[in-house]
Parts: C-alpha cells; structure tokens; sequence
C-alpha cells in the first residue's frame, strides 16, 4: 500500500471519527450549544489531536524512540516543576507575591523558575561546578549518560569533551560566562538605543533626522556579517591595546543591537510625546531629562521590556553563533556557542549512538531552554501590563 | 399581533478581576413594528449592552445570564450560530457610535455596502449598488451617484454616518439598533443626520432603538423612552409622557440638568486691563492658514466661552496663547505684558500663571502616576514645597475639587471614573495658583450629570479664586449656563463677539443664528418645526456650506 493511499485512509477516517464525534456529543448532552455550533473542522481538530496524543503515547514505549523519550521526560519533568514552584509561590511570601503567583499561567512559572536555576548556576558556578572550566582530565571523550556499559564514566555524568574537559562543569561556566555577556550587552544595548531614541522623539526636528538615518544605514548592514568584520578589526585591536577582545565584542554588538531599540523607542516615544500630559508638562515649563525619566519612560515599560527578551535572545544568540565562527568568547573560557561547534561532529552518530549524539545537544538546549524561558515570562508580563490597561 | 421584539427579563453579567458582575439586572421590553424605542442613561448604564442583546449579541466577557430574547418568535438565547447568521445583518442591523471606525478604511462605501445583501443572496452586486444608490439618495447625501465609490477617508464624518444607516438598510431590515450614531459630531452636522435617520425609518416601517444619553435627541427619534440606570430599568413611558411628566426622581434629576444657570455678574469695568489680550493674531500649520486677524480680551474673574464647530480655530486660539503654536504676527498680552510667542521663551512665572484642563482626561493625565504625584508636581516645580507641606498642599486641594484626600492620594487615574479624573486635571491646574485657566471641551466627553458637578465646581473655584476662564466648547447648552462673555469662530475668523445677554438675543450674525437653532430642544416637535422652517435642502452642512 503506498503512503499516499494510507494518509487518504487516515484523513478519511479521522474525518468519519469527527463527524461521530459531534453526533454523540450533540445526543449525549442534549444539544448543547458546545457540540450544536462545532464546525466539522474543529470536530475533526478535536479527534486529529487525541490520534496524535495516542500515537505519542505508542511510541514513548518504542524502544528506538531515545530522544522523544528524552524530551516527553523533560517536558512532564519541568511541567511539573513548575506547577509545584507555583503552588509554593502561592502559599509562601507576602501578599503581593502571592496575589502574582495566583494569577500566573504555568508557562510563566517555568520561565521564572529556569530563569532563577540559570542565575543561581551563574552566580555561584565556581563553587557547583565539579572541576574547572579549563582543566584537562584524563579521559576524552567519555558518553554522556555516566552508565559505564555505553561507555560512560559515573565520574563525568555528562561526559567529557575531545580534549578530556568535563562537560558539566563547562555547560555551568558557560552559564557565567555567555548569559553573563550577553545580559551585559543587552542593557548597554537598551541604554544606548533607548536613551537616543526617546531623544529623537522628544525633539525631532533635524536631530531625529541625523539619528534615524545613520541607524538606517548601520541596519542596511547584515548584523552576523558586520560583527564579524568588526571583531576582526577589534582582534588586531585588542592585541595592540591589551584589553580583553570580549570587552570589543560587547561593545560592538551592543551597538549593532541599539538600532534595533532604538528604532523601537522613537516610534514607541512617538506615540507618547503627542498626548496631552506631555504637553501639560513641557507647557508646565519642564526640561527634558524629566520628560524623558519620568513621563515617557514609564508609559514605554511595557513595550521595551518585551523588546528587552527578545533583544537578550538573540544577543544570545549573536554571541553563541560569534563563539561558534571562532570570534567570540575566546578558548579556555567554556561558552556554550564553542562547546556546540567543538562537538558538531558527533551529530553524525545520531542514527546508531543517541547517547554519543547527544553530546552537542547539551550547550544547545541550554541555549534554547533560557530562550523559551525568558520568552514566556516576557508573554506573561506583556499580557498583564495590556490587560491593566482595560 | 405579538411583539417583533420581547425581552423578558433579562439579566446579563460582565466578567472582571475574576468574578462575574451584573451588567443588566432584569430588563424587559417590547417593540412593535415601525416603532422607535429610546434607551436613555449615563455610560455604564448599560445600555448599550441591553441594545447588543436585543440582536441576541454579547462582547466577549460578557454572558447572558437569564431571561429571553425574542426576535419574530425567534428565542435569541439559545439559537444556534447558523440562525443568528440567518438573521443578522439581514433582518437586525446595526449602526456604531463612529463610522469613521467601523468602516473598512481600505474598502470603497459601495462595496461594503453590498456586502450583506450579496451574501444573504438577497440581491446580486449590481441590484444591490443601484439600490445604495437610491438610498443615498434619499438620505439626502450630496453626489449620491458618485459618493458611494469614494473611500471612507474621502467622506465627512456626518456624511459616513449617513453612509453607514443607507448600509443598515441595505437589506431592508426589521430592526435596526442605533449605538449613539450622532454623540461624535457637531451640531449642525447632527440635525441632518436625525432627519435623515428618521425619515429612512418612517419610510420602510423599520423598528429601532434608539441608544443616546442626549435627552433633547431622542425625544425627536424615539416613540417611546426607557430610562436606564446602572442596568436597573427606571421607567417607560411615551415620549410626550416622559418629558412632560416623568415620574421617578432620577428621571427628573436627568430632566433638570440643563437648567444649572450661574447669575450674572456685573459688566467689566471699561479700559481695565484685561487678564489675557489676544490681538490680531494670525496663526497656521505649516502653510495652511488657520486663524486670521482674531481678537478678543478676558477680563479677570470673567469667564469667556468660545464657540463654533470642529475645524473652526477654537482650540487653535488656546494653542496660541498657550505658546505651543506660535501665531506668524500678533501678539498675546497678559495683565497688560507683551508674552514671547513661543512657550518655551517664556518664563516659569508667566507659564504658571496661564494653566490649561483637557478635553480628554484620560490622555491629559499620566496613566503610570499616582493622584498625590499628578497634583503634587506642579506644587513642588512652581511654589518649592516638599514632604509634608507638599502633602498638605495636595490635600487641600483634593478638598478643593470635593475628592476625598485620604481616599484618592495612592490611586492611579485608571480607578477613577470620567468626572473625577476631570476634578483631578482641575486640581492639577489649581495647583499652578494661576490667575488664567483654558478650558478646552472640559465637559463634552462625559455624561450630563457629571458635566453639570464639574460646571458648579468651576464656578464656585471661580468666586472664591477671581480666576479668568477661557471656555473653549461646542454645546451651547454649556454657554448658556456658565459664560459671560461670547465668542463666537468660524473658519478661524471671529464672527460675533460680546456679553451672552446679547449673543442670545436677535438679531444675531447667521451662522450664530444657524448654531442656536441647531440646539436639540426637549420638545418633541422642534426637529419637524425647525426642518419645515429651513426647508428640507437647507439643514445641517448644507445650511453652513451656502455662508
């Protein structure tokens, strides 16, 4: 039978499944409205979705199915995690914060809750970490997994890398190192953006015209290329001047990012400067630090720090894939860009070896489970600053 | 013959800080066939809601909770989606509050026009633009041919309201729901939509309601008045009932307000110097002319209204005083000193004394500040106070505009309602201590009531302060009970200007004369006099357009 024919069938199915589906619903419950007004197509959504909870479940148990097993662990993992990090929250603390917690949707929960565990793991990596960024022990490449019979070592649970460094303790450095950096250069990047585009703003005119022009020229430049031109001049640089090449780096993406805030904040500045209490003000004879501060700042909160998460991702992001090109956070200092390229190669045994394959995967789930963390606690802040306006 | 619409009843909740509360508590009400029902009250009354429910429809939040509505025999409650689409657009329709945003702005008037009928399959496209045509025409808009392929942008406001009832008829429904459709426009442009509206409705024996808190309105639409007060029904009754004998005390509080008369205060004495001399200032955006040659003096503790319609030049002229618009030649005296043109020359003390309240309070006041802030600034910037005697300023003046101190201070403008958040602008202007205060629509956006406490308290802060209002309105109603002096503006030139006794007695220049007939009166017969007196060519926009 070709595949073809077994999708028609599958649809076709699913499709008669929908159709039953709304048919009971409507006899079992005496017409209600819920099943009365279903279209055939959310119907056929409802049963599309339990055939795929169904087929996830039958494939948990496959026994090739390594990694689905891995994330369908994580998630329930952290699902969970979450939920008991709110139902504390809810129960310990003032009556603010228990107020926050009560309102909080699980998503956001988790984003705090990971956001806290990469911050703890920042601060204090020195005293977590089991062995030193840059110390080289005796084995290489040992699986991760710390089960001796596929080639683990209990001493490395997360393996070591090609020259024998412990991948743990590089993964919590890394933490200190790379979300470090790249919270650094996100403020200086705010600071710079946000501060001139309120200014332009404020007080148009030619000023606004200078600002937003050179902004548009420095944007007409592909960021990846431009970082990687300029850190190439900042590396002749920092040799000849001995400062560090990542002070260079944070400085450079810095800038390349505030184009991006500063745009933001001039159409965001726009919007505030044309209402009436900033005209009260500025007739209130007001100067203009107080205008920026104290009425437009506030009234922008919600927007910039939305930008604000997003912005930190992909600095993030730009510093890892910067590591990654060989430019960036310079070696011995564990970064979590450098660890994914030093182990790229092993995702080649991905088909035979999941263990081995997942060496790599490591730094890059780190990366990517801050990312949808901070992302959900943005969401989650976003809808509640929205919603006080109602 | 039963009823086209029976709500029996009804009770519908609205869902806020995670609870449900009552929006409707219980409303019944019937309407026959060809009737006009009006709904009365002040914003959040919920009288909008009940209309929306009339067509079986709830905003999102909101549920209905008990009670019937039938439509035809319909029951509305519990119909499915399929026959609600069946019905609505169809047989109800529906007209908002503003056109300018409900229509489709990338869209031509004609085809959102056709739109309904094509897909009720009631006429093909070309039937269905022919028969636009026809009732713009006898909605009496200019250009009927042509004006139904210009986009929304391209038309008056008053003209997209028309626009928008010729699309409710398209179907020729048995019901039609008006939101408020004149609440946003002048009053010229208003008679001409209230003739249009109800000549179209006679014509094809349409029932509606009618939703408005302007009392003098709907007693020339409606048949029939329901007075609505925080989703209680107060009482029904004939229009001609209601208005000459309405029974509960709410009815006549609602029924009162226009009568808030301030007494007249003796003429300014000849050759003082005036608080605020404006002379012949011309003024324009960017090269577009906006004011030529105006002129006139307040005189202090005096209170001078400045009338005309949108785009006359009226808020122009308080920008100019104001100094954000510096005027191209004239100039701006106060208290006999020559001001710099520009806000930004003058110093602290000529800017304190001159202080401005808002139209709008909800953008004159900064969302993000707390009341204690809002007020406290300008004690701090102007007179240096600080910590308790700070504190102690903005409580007296809390007490001033009658807010409670200790229940206001922490509170951000959002928890407050429309009529205090102008108080807390008043306050705000207070606390400059200015001899001069601007006025700019300071009552048009909120309910009559409301607009009538904010009018007393103007009044009384101006006998015990001596302060000078420039009051900037559109409502003659508003003129009438707190001004002293008139001014009245067209096209950015003073057309009349003197004491009110004589503004308000003929012979008058035409236009004021065109401003004062448009006034809704409470008589029920005013609209058909006043028409059959201009003649049917010669009302609203079409009357302004011959001067």
């Amino acid at each position: 039978m070709s595949i073809w024919l077994q999708i028609v069938l599958a649809l076709v199915a699913i499709g008669l499944g929908a159709w039953v589906l709304r048919f009971a619903g409507q006899k079992a419950t005496g017409n209600k409205p819920f099943f009365r007004d279903m279209p055939i197509s959310v119907a056929f959504g409802y049963v599309l979705g339990a055939a795929a909870v169904i087929w996830g479940i039958g494939f948990y148990f496959h026994p090739g199915a390594t990694f689905f097993r891995w994330a369908v662990q994580g998630f329930v993992g952290f699902a969970i995690a979450a939920y008991v990090f709110r139902l504390f929250g809810r129960h310990v603390g003032t009556q603010g914060t228990k107020k926050l917690f009560r309102g909080m949707p699980l998503t956001a929960s988790f984003g705090i809750l990971t956001i806290l565990i990469y911050a703890v793991v920042a601060i204090f990596a020195g005293l977590i970490a089991p062995y030193g960024q840059e110390e080289i022990l005796g084995q290489a490449n040992v699986v991760p997994g710390g089960d001796v019979a596929f080639g683990g070592n209990p001493q490395f649970p997360l393996g070591t890398d090609q020259i024998g460094r412990d991948i743990l303790s590089r993964l919590i450095y890394g933490a200190q190192n790379t979300v470090g950096i790249a919270f650094a250069t996100t403020c200086l990047a705010f600071f710079l953006g946000g501060t001139f585009g309120f200014l332009a703003a404020t007080l148009g005119g030619w000023l606004d015209q200078a600002l937003s022009r050179s902004v548009d020229v420095l944007m007409a430049i592909p960021a990846l290329i431009f970082a990687l031109l300029l850190m190439t001049i900042a590396s002749v640089w920092s040799t000849k001047l001995g400062i560090p090449l990542t002070y260079f780096m944070v400085l450079i993406i810095a800038v390349i990012d505030s184009t991006r805030v500063f745009r933001l904040s001039r159409a965001v500045g726009q919007n505030i400067v044309v209402m009436d209490y900033i005209e009260a003000a500025k007739l209130r004879g007001e100067g203009l630090a107080y205008l920026i501060f104290r009425e437009i700042l506030p009234n922008a909160t919600a927007p910039l720090l939305a930008e604000f998460g997003l912005r930190f991702c992909f600095v993030f992001l730009t510093i890892a894939s910067l590591s990654f090109l060989g430019v960036g956070i310079q070696p011995p200092l564990a970064d979590w860009g450098t660890m994914v390229r030093d182990l790229s190669q092993f995702i080649n045994f991905a088909a035979f070896a999941p263990r081995v394959a997942s060496a790599p995967l490591l730094a890059a789930g780190a990366i990517a489970l801050l990312t949808v963390a901070v992302n959900f606690v943005v969401d989650w802040m976003l809808h509640k600053s929205s919603g006080l306006k109602e | 013959m039963s009823a086209l619409v029976e709500i029996n009843d009804l009770w519908i909740e609205g869902r806020s800080d995670e609870q449900w509360n009552p929006i409707i508590n219980g409303a019944s009400l019937s309407l026959n066939k060809g009737e006009v029902l009006g709904l009365i009250g002040e914003s959040g009354a919920g009288k909008s809601t009940l209309g929306l429910a009339a067509m079986g429809f709830t905003r999102d939040g909101v549920r209905i909770s008990g009670g019937s509505v039938r439509f035809d025999g319909i029951d509305l409650v519990n119909a499915s989606a399929a026959v609600k689409r069946e019905l609505l657009g169809k047989r109800i329709a529906y007209v908002a509050q503003s056109a300018a945003a409900s229509f489709n702005p990338a869209h031509r008037l004609i085809d959102q026009h056709t739109e309904a009928p094509v897909q009720h399959g009631v006429q093909s496209k070309a039937e269905s633009q022919a028969d636009g045509i026809e009732l713009y025409r006898r909605l009496r808009l200019p250009n009927p041919d042509e004006i139904g392929f210009r986009y929304p942008h391209q038309v008056s406001g008053g003209q997209l309201q028309r626009a928008m009832t010729a699309m409710a008829m398209s179907c020729r429904p048995d019901l039609i729901i008006f939101d408020e459709p004149t609440t946003a426009l002048d009053v010229t442009t208003q008679i001409e939509v209230l003739a249009s509206i109800r000549d179209i409705v006679e014509q094809f024996d349409t029932a509606a309601i009618y939703i408005t808190h302007d009392l003098a309105v709907v007693a020339q639409m409606a048949d029939r008045i329901k007075v609505l007060l925080k989703g209680d029904e107060v009482e029904e009754a004939e229009t001609r009932e209601m208005l000459s004998s309405p029974k509960e005390d709410y009815t006549k509080s609602l029924w009162a307000v226009r009568s808030f008369q301030r007494k007249q205060k003796a003429p300014a004495i000849a050759g003082a110097t005036p608080v605020i001399r404006v002379k012949n200032v011309n003024a324009s955006y960017g090269k577009v002319p906006v004011l030529h040659d105006v002129s006139f003096d307040i005189h202090e503790g005096r209170t001078v209204a400045v009338v005309g319609e949108s785009g006359s030049g009226k808020s122009t002229a308080a920008r100019c005083i104001t100094g954000l618009l510096p005027p191209r030649s004239g100039h701006i005296e106060f208290d006999g000193e020559v001001l710099p043109l520009d806000y930004r020359k003058r110093s602290k003390m000529q800017l304190r004394q001159a202080q401005m309240i808002y139209q709008m309070a909800d953008t004159a006041l900064n969302p993000r500040k707390t009341i204690g802030e809002l007020i406290g600034r300008p004690v701090e910037f102007y007179m240096g106070l600080k910590g308790a005697e700070k504190r102690k300023r903005v409580e007296h003046l809390l007490e001033e505009i009658e807010l409670e101190p200790s229940q206001y201070f922490h509170r951000l403008p959002s928890e407050l309602s429309g009529g205090q958040k102008q108080r807390i602008g008043i306050a705000r202007a207070l606390a400059a201590e200015p001899k001069f205060i601007i006025c700019d629509e300071v009552t048009s956006a909120l309910d009559q009531l409301v607009a009538e406490g904010i009018l007393k308290l103007l009044a009384k802060l101006q006998d015990s302060l001596g302060l000078s209002y420039m009051f900037i309105t559109h409502d003659l109603a508003t003129v009438k009970s707190i001004a002293d002096e008139v001014v009245v503006m067209k096209d950015g030139r003073v057309v009349e200007h003197g004491p009110k006794d004589e503004m308000f007695r003929p012979p008058h220049h035409p236009y004021t004369d065109l401003l004062l007939s448009s006034v809704p009166e409470m008589d029920p017969d005013w609209l058909t006099n006043l028409l059959a007196e201009r003649g049917i060519d010669n009302i609203g926009d079409a009357a302004v357009d011959k001067m």
